[in-house]
């Protein structure tokens, strides 16, 4: 007050009006003042498309800095947890221990036998799909997470995960159970990470509906519900039917279980498309643990018997640094590799004809491009081991051509030891 | 000369005070009850503890400078953990601290009647700000739910009658 009345103002009147209405409207403009900052900085978040696209370091600071610090306490508290949990149950409450291994005995017994009938048919559609070059993506590698939190609201559906940068996680993992997929990874800080789940409004995954081959986008349309959308109305889908993912969106890698359908109705506002409900398949109320997906493996399949050739071809060329690979001298040359072998049809006529010696070795085919081709007598087929240039030919351009027929020979042959020096060709 | 409203009987209103371990303890203790305990009691989703907590100090300060604070750092924090957008649930509580501690300095909030229809009105008011920002500033789709806010609003009040009864015990009379 004293100070208003020792500095006189320049405009009589206006200093002490403005004082005045500072004094008087004080709160709400610090109101607008912090709703204003809050306002620029939500914008700064929404204007960052990129901190959404995968790759990229899009986590806020202030979001990476509060999850660093509140991390270690909730994992405190998790460990303390399951401390107590497991002492209790691996050493106080044993009772019914016994029963249950037995039946877990007869359970393995029964799993061994229909892991065996399983590989059979796995090994057949592998060699079919190694026909077809198909191109497959798969899980390569995976982290298994603890959930430790959640969103705290029903508003978004996100999990919070202990396993952040530093353990290898990334932005636009995948985030799976073995019942089926949860989410991607939306946020990462150092010590934890948030996942979207798939029934949040703002997810979505390819998917392809499995009985009827219908593609289509799973998204969560509110409440925790999952619908597949972009289906057609004049298309058939059946309740019950399996989804899992297409493998189309480049995060979630082909073949994983997503639910299954549990309604089927024509669009309430008379759009073209069905309202397709689903159940997901993993229980993403009850999260406990989840496995992300640090490696997605994209290879073309091959068959079984591809395997072995291959790398005899490679151990020769490397046990065989003189060894050249001259195409002219492959084209016309059916001679073979190793003197013992004889003739291409020779070799091939048994498993056990000089299966101790490395040229014959390097003699097997290279099926996968005989798969893809279909010419086993191709002579610009080029040898994947490098060797240095030699005059004398090539044992695996030697046989590039001739016994491509029969992998099963050659997968036994490579496990042979390759003697240390060869034997020379005839002329 | 001005008049203002009350709605008290009271010829003064008490302002109360905080120590500064519970100024802070309480809002984290709130926030993590929020985000990890939920995680294995499902239900809590449906109360908004933040919030609750935001109103608390906001009518026991009767101060809404410190209220809007209040309510703008533990809205913040909250977002942090929501995975929205940093600011969604701030500007909401800010709002939110503002008017309840206007409106305590105007209306007896100390007994459970007030309190009940206070959080009910609140949560709502929270609800509606928190929307008109998603879908005005942040191009949100969620849809609005009547009957889940609405259920949610009158458990909220419910439990800030029990929870502000208990939280008496931490002020400090000046």
């Amino acid at each position: 007050m004293g100070r208003r009345g020792s500095a006189p103002s320049a405009f009589p009147g206006v200093g002490i009006d403005m004082e005045n209405f500072f004094t008087r409207y004080k709160n709400p403009m610090v109101l607008m003042a912090v709703i204003l900052i809050q306002v620029v900085a939500l914008a700064t978040q929404v204007k960052r498309p990129d901190s959404r696209t995968p790759g990229s370091s899009g986590t806020p600071l202030i979001r990476s800095w509060t999850m660093a610090l509140f991390t270690p306490f909730e994992r405190t508290l998790v460990a303390t947890g399951h401390f107590f949990r497991n002492t209790w149950h691996n050493y106080i409450d044993l009772h019914d221990v016994r029963k249950q291994n037995r039946e877990l005995q007869d359970e393995l017994a029964r799993l061994r036998l229909e892991q065996v009938r399983l590989r059979a048919g796995a090994d057949e559609s592998q060699r079919l799909r190694a026909l077809l070059d198909f191109k497959e993506r798969f899980v390569g590698q995976t982290l298994a997470a603890e959930v430790i939190g959640t969103s705290g609201t029903d508003l978004s559906r996100i999990i919070q995960i202990d396993k952040g940068s530093r353990a290898g996680v990334k932005q636009d993992m995948a985030v799976i159970t073995p019942d089926g997929i949860v989410g991607k990874v939306k946020d990462v800080s150092s010590l934890s990470s948030l996942v979207l789940m798939i029934n949040d409004r703002e997810s979505g995954a390819g998917v392809i509906l499995q009985n009827s081959r219908l593609h289509g986008i799973l998204r969560g349309v509110g409440q925790g519900e999952l619908q597949v959308s972009d289906i057609m109305s004049d298309e058939r889908v059946d309740t019950g039917e399996a989804v899992v993912t297409s493998g189309g969106d480049g995060v979630y890698p082909k073949g994983l279980p997503a639910g299954t359908v549990t309604k089927v109705a024509g669009d309430s506002e008379g759009g073209p498309f069905l309202f397709v409900k689903i159940k997901p398949a993993a229980n993403l109320e009850r999260l406990e643990e989840v496995l992300i997906v640090t490696k997605v493996a994209e290879e073309a399949p091959v068959a079984a018997g591809d395997s072995a050739p291959r790398r005899a071809a490679e151990i020769l060329a490397e046990r065989l640094p003189s060894v050249s690979k001259t195409p002219d001298n492959t084209a016309g040359n059916k001679t073979p590799a190793n003197g013992t072998a004889g003739p291409a049809p020779v070799a091939n006529s048994g498993p056990t004809a000089t299966m101790n010696k490395p040229a014959a070795a390097a003699a097997t085919p290279k099926s996968k491009p005989e798969l893809k081709t279909g010419d086993a007598s191709t002579p610009a087929r080029k040898p994947k081991a490098p060797a240095k240039p030699s005059p004398t030919p090539s044992a695996d351009d030697a046989a590039a051509g001739d016994n491509s027929e029969t992998p099963q020979p050659a997968e036994k042959k490579s496990q042979q030891p390759p003697s240390p020096e060869p034997e020379k060709p005839p002329r | 000369m001005s008049y203002t409203i009350s709605l008290t009987s009271r010829e003064d209103i008490d302002v109360h005070r905080f120590s500064w371990p519970v100024s802070i303890a309480i809002p984290l203790l709130a926030l993590f009850i929020q985000v990890f305990v939920s995680r294995r009691l499902g239900f809590i989703k449906i109360f908004d503890l933040p919030l609750l907590v935001t109103i608390f100090f906001a009518v026991a300060r009767r101060r809404p400078v410190p209220g809007l604070i209040t309510g703008a750092a533990i809205g913040t924090l909250q977002d942090v953990f929501a995975g929205s957008y940093i600011g969604l649930n701030g500007i909401a509580k800010t709002v939110i601290g503002y008017l309840a501690s206007s409106l305590g300095v105007r209306i007896d909030v100390d007994n459970p009647g007030s309190r009940f229809l206070m959080t009910l009105a609140f949560c709502l008011v929270h609800r509606i700000v928190y929307m008109i920002i998603d879908i005005g500033l942040v191009g949100g789709t969620e849809p609005w739910y009547w009957g889940h806010t609405l259920v949610s609003s009158v458990a909220n009040g419910l439990l800030a009658v029990l929870l502000f009864a208990g939280m008496d015990r931490l002020k400090q009379r000046p």
